[in-house]
């Protein structure tokens, strides 16, 4: 367990360096100078080119670029952006509160509405249970998030003037506020993850029902309610869970468009606003952190694992 | 008058709804079980064996349809309220299965398991049932019971995963017990040591137990009545001596026929039933096993025979029986 641990967080290093490459790699092939869009106004001058390019090192071959951020990274430094003049580290702890935040609150209403959802119909199969449980899913699933994030603030902002439109506030300044100007981002996200939530517990409740030990735990005289939620949903969880996994690391990686719509300043924003200035720090460290998390995220998702499936615990 | 038989199953029928028609899985059988004593079912795959088990046990799917009577010492069963017979299961009559690797559930430990039964029935608290658990589990003879209690069930052998499963059914001390083939999945010598230990229970606690199996060997070792099925039906019912000494069925006689036996099959072929089991949506009218028999008439086709004493507890559905005056004449 311990060796399989240490193995584990191993591999991390190695993944993110070649991660680091490919983000630096990949950003080299977006079309437009730098420079040119930090020139503003003076961009016929080739004089301030030169300096803007110089200060910035990128008269300097690749390689050493890439060297150079990839030094300062694993040192702790990420660098300044180019554009807001701020440590790339102070702009990500901003906005990952945020941006976390809005993605546990969605993850929350996707698990909650998903999960039982997709056992309720796993049970209630081919019933009308089941087909309306189906619905929901597939309306989860295919709609659009802009759609439905303008249509909640249509109605329920504009009409019914329930909770205001846009803005967020920080958690830790007024909890009741925050909850009011995140709750609608998190429900637009929430409808997709619960929609594939349901669709996957669905599934995997369906197998888990019709295995062997199911017929078991009932010739033992345990009540329904006992058999689906403890012997049947044990065993579903298992792919559920990693499922979930990989959703919260989307969701923590910026949701771009609802962050968009609802002006709330997290990484989407943030990734978006810096790709559109080619402010390349901000870019790279941005990326580089939500390839951590997803790294960090993978490992618990095997510890979750690990703790439900007693059969790798012991491998 | 003597007390009423641990399990009496009269005029059992089972019916499922299928794309191709009304399949009647079991039609119209009956038989008694006495507590501390052993029937042992017998037939073909497909026969309706283990869905006669399962209709028993209150465990076949919601879209089964189940009449005729079953009794549990005494008590009509069959109509009670699901939820009702759900109390039942586990506390009153219990089952093992055909497949130890994938019976119990691979989450939960094999002592969680067996608790659970003594948790639920019989109100014990967490610790109380584990330790009655670990008990049972000693009782079923898995060696280092307390340590095996706290494993899972892929860290078991199959023989070991069975005997869970029998210290889990017979946790609560069931009047009945179901064995539904406890012993194909297993290795020869597991096998012949799970049977002995249910022979050994069964005298213990007085249980019943229908046991359930396509092996014409294990039923003459372990059970004191037989009951033949053959196409839903019972073709031949039993005490096991009998029925191994003067088969009254030609299904019967085809089976002894067709069972292995050391020594005597040494270099020949082993002898076996011509033609298939019958379409079970589509069954031939009169006797299903009209098709495949070398004793046929022509009554045998158009009117099924009824179950019938043809010596005192010994009763067959074939119109030709007792077949002794046939065997003899074919000699």
């Amino acid at each position: 367990m311990w060796i399989w641990l240490a193995r584990r967080l191993a591999q991390i290093l190695p993944t993110l360096l070649v991660l680091s490459f490919l983000i630096f790699g990949l950003q080299q092939l977006m079309p437009g100078d730098p420079a040119l869009i930090l020139a503003g106004e003076e961009r016929g001058d080739p004089q301030v080119l030169a300096q803007i390019r110089a200060e910035l090192r990128l008269d300097r071959p690749l390689y050493e670029q890439y060297l150079h951020w990839l030094g300062s990274v694993l040192t702790g430094d990420f660098g300044f952006s180019w554009r807001i003049r701020m440590p790339v580290a102070e702009l990500i702890l901003e906005k990952l509160p945020v941006t976390a935040q809005l993605a546990t609150m969605a993850f929350l209403i996707g698990a909650l509405i998903g999960v039982p959802m997709g056992i309720l119909s796993a049970v209630r199969r081919d019933r009308p249970a089941d087909w309306a449980a189906n619905a929901v899913a597939l309306f989860g699933i295919s709609t659009p998030n802009f759609w439905l994030g303008i249509m909640l603030i249509l109605l329920i902002s504009v009409q019914l003037g329930w909770l205001p439109p846009s803005g967020y506030v920080p958690l830790t300044e007024d909890f009741r506020q925050s909850i009011a100007t995140t709750i609608m981002p998190a429900f637009v996200l929430g409808t997709n993850i619960a929609g594939v939530l349901m669709r996957h517990t669905r599934a995997a409740m369906l197998t888990a029902l019709s295995q062997d030990y199911v017929r078991t735990a009932r010739a033992k005289g345990l009540p329904e309610r006992v058999v689906v939620w403890k012997h049947a949903l044990r065993n579903a969880l298992i792919p559920v869970v990693t499922l979930g996994t990989i959703e919260f690391g989307r969701l923590l990686a910026g949701a771009v468009l609802t962050e968009q719509i609802f002006t709330i300043p997290g990484f989407g924003k943030l990734v978006v606003d810096a790709v559109f200035n080619r402010d390349y720090p901000v870019v790279q460290g941005v990326v580089l952190t939500t390839a951590l998390i997803f790294v960090l995220l993978s490992l618990v998702a095997d510890l979750l694992y690990m703790a439900i499936n007693p059969r790798l615990r012991h491998a | 008058m003597s007390a009423p038989p641990a399990l009496e199953v009269r005029d059992l029928a089972v019916e499922f709804a299928t794309d191709r028609g009304i399949l009647r899985a079991v039609d119209g059988v009956s038989f008694a079980v006495a507590p501390g004593r052993t029937l042992a079912i017998v037939g073909e795959s497909g026969c309706g064996k283990s869905v006669t088990a399962l209709a028993i046990m209150g465990l076949l799917p919601p879209h089964a349809r189940v009449s005729g009577s079953i009794r549990l010492a005494g008590r009509e069963i069959a109509t009670l309220a699901p939820e009702e017979r759900r109390k039942m299961r586990g506390a009153e009559m219990a089952m093992v299965f055909q497949e130890p690797m994938t019976s119990l559930n691979p989450a939960f430990t094999a002592g969680e398991q067996v608790a659970e039964a003594l948790r639920l029935h019989q109100g014990l608290s967490r610790r109380e049932a584990f330790a009655r658990a670990v008990e049972m589990l000693a009782h079923v003879r898995i060696p280092d019971a307390a340590r095996r209690a706290r494993q899972y069930p892929h860290q078991l052998s199959g023989g070991m995963r069975q005997r869970v499963m029998i210290a889990m059914a017979l946790a609560c001390r069931p009047r009945l017990l179901i064995a539904d083939e406890p012993t194909t999945a297993l290795d020869v010598t597991v096998q012949a040591q799970i049977l002995a230990l249910i022979d050994e229970l069964k005298r213990e606690t007085g249980t019943a137990v229908v046991l359930i199996t396509h092996d014409l060997g294990v039923v003459a070792d372990h059970a004191e009545d037989v009951a033949v099925m053959y196409a839903g039906r019972i073709a031949e019912r039993a005490p096991a001596a009998a029925l191994f000494a003067v088969p009254q069925h030609p299904y019967t006689v085809g089976l002894l026929g067709a069972a292995p036996r050391l020594g005597r099959a040494a270099g020949g072929r082993l002898a076996s039933i011509e033609g298939a089991v019958p379409d079970m949506a589509r069954p031939p009218p009169g006797c299903r096993f009209a098709p495949r028999c070398p004793f046929r008439i022509a009554r045998c086709a158009e009117e099924a025979p009824p179950l019938a004493e043809v010596a005192p507890g010994h009763a067959s559905a074939c119109w030709r029986a007792p077949l002794e005056r046939i065997l003899e004449a074919a000699a």
